[in-house]
């Protein structure tokens, strides 16, 4: 087991490395970031000769990078173009998106499971097959479209919410926009709880605990569920990361000033320190959740060793 | 004097502490002022120093925590002088400006005539790298502070001279005889020690000398200004103070506005033009505003500039049906241009309706009679330019390119070529990478018909994207600006926007209004010139 | 009973949000054929490869017949929209913008003047395309090196699977607002390009997983024993058996890359005009939503029910490829 964790920790390295250097050019790739900060004007070319020295964008890439990874492992994320140090930036937007993650997670095993349970046990029967068609059309109607009729239906039209979310983010404001961050998700969930139940109720065990004489309550909940959700955790532990990254679209909606809403700002402003930044930070973080995830499965499913 | 505002300062800094209770006004409705007002915002792109600001965003808060020598009146855009006592010249170059007395940061510093030049100094300086630099490009040794290459030899304008505490002289370069309406632009605010000696600390919670005072600043997502009691001028603040909040999406801003979340959205998103009659009754205003859209051309590019592509970028502007556009997708926020200036300047300030004649007018056969006389669309297809990040300008272009398109008869004359943000486009336009016209939109920064017209047509202006050179237009432009008689400089502007209009330089589109819709505790809510809502008379109930 | 080392359901999540982020599970599972796997005779009379196993499901099922009918329809407008429509869709008339529908225009005019129909119908194409080409282009890439590092082990696996995590830690939409705000083609290939270079990873992973199963097969080695090259047994023995699972997914897969064109397009980086796609209308009808919810409804719905024709096609495909839930 601990080999397992240094061997995975060791192998995180490059891929640490590469995504950052990936995101780190395409970023650059973008241009010049100097050319938008003069508004609808051209920048005087000895001002933006400044800023280009000030911010480093006069080396050439490869050094770029270099001094910046360097930075961040000494904690410094650079400065963004408002003069405003990246960390800070985190340490305001990370707790928001993280906040809003939970809810949406919740909303993922709450909700998911429970239907994907209803539907695993009745597979056929018109429930199944109702949520099934359900599930389907969350999963194909676009993000941003559900975000926007919730916020008009909920937010104005019948007022039970607030259509933006307030600076403190408070878990309450957070309820609809993470019921549509976790939509898609939730989806998934279910209908890979509804798979793996369907798959384990033939199981040896199965039978043999019915066999047994035990109540279908027991089998179900101790013997059935705890098994068929090995999957689904698998699932939502790697969605984690991707929830925290995906959620420019939610953010943009519903005014949540998190991770997404910063790293688009970033995009739009072409602020490589911000962008990169924050990725390097998600980077660790679908590394970490992944990590422990691999390791749960083991927790859970004694079957599998590491070798 | 002085001390008599200083102790009414002291008395109404008491008061606040015990009561809240408001102060400005001479003692009238003290009751009211308390209240506070929240209003839609952008996340300013650069810090927030009077020079380094350049937008909208950041202008708001500069607009509500700096006076400066002059202020543009909210309703007219006139100049009046606000710090300035009196601003003299015998010659148009050398200025004398005496500042008046008993104005103080809300720090208690008070504003002196080096608050001032310290300022101006500091905007100006290579250093300092202040993108709103250019604005001293007037004043004499800017050259040596802010040289075009290499380094600066100098650290301060030799042009700028403190006579004594409230008395300072500019030296210009040039003669430009309107140099002291330019005076009320945010980049010529005075600023206190602290800015200098903290910089910092100043940034993170900037203090001026306007009616409000920043209370808190959460960057990237509020600002809370509070009404400053202490304030000397004229324009006090007639509620308690306002909550800048930050909105990525102003659709989102909107909705909160109508789910009674936000009491001020200053930018009305044109989706929802439709709807906001019936949606907020009268609690809707549209006024004009100093913005024009135009298209600018590549002159850098031949095929753009070669003889008789005067006719065809003239047949391109008939065949846009401004009418219909404004009217549908914009409900009225615009208004057709008929000239290349604003109707905020007034007739007297230079605007002059009807300037473009048939030009601006749908004509559509005769748009492709001029298209085919001028040998063209280069390439055959126009190819429009425009950021898609931001201020929704994909659906205007559409239609342009649609009402071109069913001008001339061709599904495929032109279409929209979307850049996917601001940043990149403005790159694209820096190292001359545009094929075919591109959007230009012109905001003021002071109501002057000269704003409009030299820095977007000037030989190498800052804001000429298109390198468009006319001779005679610079001639015009120079004579203007040393004409000491408003009048005649006035005349010889539209003399000089006259040659614009011959060539065609750049198509104008509309004039811009500023919209805005607030909620029903709010009254009193206008617009000024520069489309910012002029909060300090917002009463809130 | 050991578990898959993939499940389709997790690896097709976050495709159309967010990155599809799914690393190193495989790794830390023991690797067995599943029972009943590929190739196991079909229950009655003459043994029955997978494929014609799964084809006798197929026809018989109703989801499948309906999906694949829908998919059918989808591609006939997409290769000829004038075959039920008239119009031309970049002929608008702004004097009727936002009109609901008329004789002749059932789906009304959008806030161009657009009519809606015309433009729902021709924008099939863009979207069939770039669902259909970014998943060829991502099952291509992705079998390719997900079953060269299946099936070499190794050093190959070691710098392949890094290489894939790399490409996997990239959130999608970030890189797409990254990637495709410096594009000025108007054409679909730099976004179908774009889905194939942050999608490979997800078909990657479950190539290699199968590869790695089907490996061990007895048939295998006996192929390699037979002094059988590395080649012909990758081509002749394992891919046969390998893709199944990679057709599933990629099915699914397809469904949400069209969603996610209409993703990108809402960021205002997905296809440019004069392109004609649901993602473009979509996105430039969502403000219009309270005063023309009909030019949201048409192309949304018409986004709907093609993502939701190929969903249900993978699920169909799925359900009969998978031994164990027959």
């Amino acid at each position: 087991m601990g080999r397992y964790v240094v061997r995975r920790l060791l192998q995180m390295v490059p891929v640490f490395v590469g995504s950052t250097l990936l995101i780190f050019l395409m970023v650059n790739v973008m241009g010049d970031p100097v050319a938008g900060l003069c508004g609808d004007r051209q920048c005087d070319p000895a001002t933006a000769a400044q800023l280009r020295r000030e911010f480093g964008l006069d080396q050439p890439r490869w050094q770029q990078y270099a001094t910046y990874m360097g930075n961040v492992f000494t904690g410094d994320f650079g400065t963004a173009f408002n003069g405003q140090q990246v960390t800070e930036l985190m340490s305001t937007a990370f707790p928001v998106t993280v906040r809003l993650t939970i809810v949406a997670v919740l909303f993922e095993i709450v909700i998911g499971v429970t239907l994907g349970v209803l539907t695993g046990l009745r597979r056929g029967r018109p429930v199944d097959t109702t949520v099934l068609l359900l599930t389907l059309v969350v999963i194909s109607v676009p993000t941003f479209v559900t975000g926007l009729l919730l916020q008009l239906l909920l937010g104005v039209t019948w007022g039970w919410i607030k259509p933006s979310v307030s600076p403190d983010a408070a878990f309450g404001e957070l309820i609809v926009p993470g019921l549509v961050l976790a939509s898609v998700s939730l989806a998934y969930v279910t209908r890979l709880t509804r798979t793996s139940l369907a798959e384990n109720k033939r199981a040896d065990y199965v039978r043999t605990a019915v066999a047994k004489g035990l109540p279908r309550h027991r089998v179900v909940t101790r013997h059935l569920l705890r098994n068929s959700l090995i999957p689904v955790v698998t699932f939502i532990g790697t969605d984690i990361g991707a929830l925290m990254g995906g959620a420019i679209v939610t953010e943009r909606i519903f005014n949540i000033h998190g991770v997404g809403y910063q790293l688009y700002q970033g995009i739009l402003r072409q602020n490589t320190q911000t962008v990169v930044g924050f990725v390097t930070v998600l980077v660790l973080v679908f590394l970490v959740a992944n990590l422990l995830v691999d390791l749960l499965y083991a927790v859970l499913d004694p079957r599998i060793r590491y070798a | 004097m002085r001390g008599v505002t200083h102790a009414r300062g002291a008395v109404c800094a008491v008061a606040v502490a015990l009561a809240a209770a408001g102060c400005g006004g001479g003692g009238s409705s003290s009751g009211t002022g308390a209240a506070v007002l929240s209003s839609s915002w952008g996340d300013p792109q650069n810090p927030l120093e009077p020079a380094n600001t350049n937008e909208v965003q950041g202008g708001k808060v500069l607009d509500m925590i700096f006076r400066g020598l002059k202020k543009y009146d909210p309703r007219t855009g006139k100049a009046t002088d606000m710090l300035a006592e009196s601003i003299r010249t015998e010659d148009s170059r050398n200025f004398t400006i005496k500042v008046k007395d008993g104005w103080t940061f809300s720090n208690g510093e008070k504003v002196t005539a080096r608050s001032f030049v310290d300022a101006w100094n500091y905007g100006a300086s290579l250093r300092n790298r202040q993108k709103n630099a250019l604005f001293f490009g007037y004043i004499d040794g800017y050259d040596k502070v802010h040289p075009a290459r290499g380094e600066q030899t100098a650290d301060t304008l030799s042009g700028l001279k403190v006579v004594d505490d409230r008395t300072f002289t500019v030296r210009l370069g040039q003669k430009f005889s309107t140099f002291p309406d330019t005076l009320g632009y945010a980049a010529f605010a005075p600023l206190p020690r602290a800015f200098f000696t903290d910089h910092a600390a100043w940034l993170k919670k900037p203090v001026g000398n306007g009616p409000y005072a920043i209370q808190s600043y959460m960057k990237g997502s509020q600002m809370s200004l509070r009404k400053w009691d202490g304030y000397p001028g004229p324009d006090k603040a007639r509620n308690g103070g306002v909550d800048l909040k930050v909105y990525t999406d102003n659709n989102t801003a909107y909705t909160d506005l109508m789910a009674g979340n936000l009491d001020l959205v200053d930018d009305v998103p044109a989706a929802q033009l439709k709807n906001v009659r019936s949606d907020l009754g009268d609690r809707y205003i549209n006024t004009p505003a100093g913005i024009i859209q135009t298209f600018a051309f590549p002159y850098y590019d031949k095929a753009w500039n070669r003889p008789g592509m005067e006719k065809v970028r003239t047949g391109l502007s008939m065949a846009i049906n401004r009418e219909q556009i404004t009217e549908t997708i914009f409900d009225r926020t615009r208004t057709p241009a008929t000239d290349w200036t604003s109707p905020v300047l007034g007739t007297d300030g230079g605007f002059k309706p009807g300037l473009c004649g048939r030009a601006c007018e749908y004509h559509p056969e005769q748009a492709r009679k001029l298209i085919k006389e001028g040998g063209g669309i280069p390439g055959g297809q126009v190819r429009i330019t425009y950021n898609a990040d931001t201020g929704s300008h994909k659906e205007w272009v559409d239609a342009v390119c649609n009402s071109i398109n069913n001008a001339l008869g061709n599904g495929k004359a032109c279409v929209g070529n979307p850049v996917g943000t601001f940043a990149d486009f403005r790159n694209r336009i820096g190292r001359h990478k545009m094929s075919g016209p591109f959007r230009a939109g012109w905001q003021m920064d002071y109501p002057l018909i000269q704003n409009f017209l030299q820095p977007l047509y000037y030989t190498d202006a800052s804001s000429n994207d298109g390198k468009w050179s006319d001779a005679d237009f610079d001639r015009l432009v120079d004579r203007a600006n040393a004409e000491t008689d408003r009048a005649k400089a006035v005349t010889l502007f539209q003399r000089a926007e006259e040659v614009v209009r011959d060539n065609m330089a750049a198509i104008p589109l509309w004039y811009q209004n500023g919209s805005a819709g607030y909620s029903e505790r709010l009254s009193d809510v206008a617009l000024n010139p520069f489309s910012v809502p002029v909060y300090n008379e917002i009463k809130v109930s | 009973m050991p578990e898959q080392p993939y499940e389709p359901e997790r690896a097709i999540a976050g495709t159309g949000m967010g990155g599809a982020m799914d690393l190193g599970a495989s790794e830390a599972v023991t690797l067995e054929p599943a029972p009943g796997g590929a190739g196991a005779p079909g229950p009655v009379g003459r043994p029955r490869s997978l494929w014609s196993d799964a084809w006798h499901d197929l026809r018989r099922n109703p989801v499948f017949l309906v999906s694949a009918l829908v998919i059918l329809f989808l591609v006939v407008i997409s290769l000829w929209p004038s075959a039920i429509t008239s119009g031309d869709p970049l002929t608008c008339d702004l004097a009727k913008a936002r009109e609901g529908a008329q004789p002749g225009h059932p789906f009304g005019y959008d806030g161009q003047g657009c009519d809606v129909y015309t433009r729902t119908v021709y924008g099939a194409r863009a979207s069939v395309t770039v669902g259909l080409c970014a998943t060829l282009g991502v099952a291509l890439l992705g079998s390719v090196l997900g079953g060269l590092a299946g099936y070499f082990g190794g050093l190959w696996d070691a710098v392949l699977s890094r290489i894939t995590d790399i490409f996997f830690a990239i959130p999608v939409v970030l890189g797409g607002l990254v990637l495709l705000s410096v594009v000025t083609s108007t054409t679909v290939w730099p976004v179908i390009g774009f889905m194939v270079l942050l999608g490979w990873p997800q078909i990657s992973r479950i190539a290699r997983g199968s590869v790695i199963t089907a490996k061990q097969h007895d048939y295998v080695q006996a192929a390699r024993a037979l002094g059988a090259s590395d080649t012909r047994i990758l081509l002749r023995h394992i891919a046969p058996n390998a893709v199944a699972p990679v057709i599933v997914v990629a099915t699914i897969a397809l469904g949400t890359y069209i969603a996610l064109e209409a993703t990108l397009s809402y960021l205002g980086v997905g296809l440019k005009p004069p392109s004609v796609s649901w993602g473009i209308d979509i996105s430039a009808a969502s403000p219009y939503i309270r005063n023309a919810p009909h030019a949201l409804l048409w192309p949304s719905g018409a986004l709907a029910i093609t993502v939701l024709a190929f969903i249900m096609l993978g699920d169909a495909v799925r359900d009969a490829l998978d031994p164990k839930l027959r």
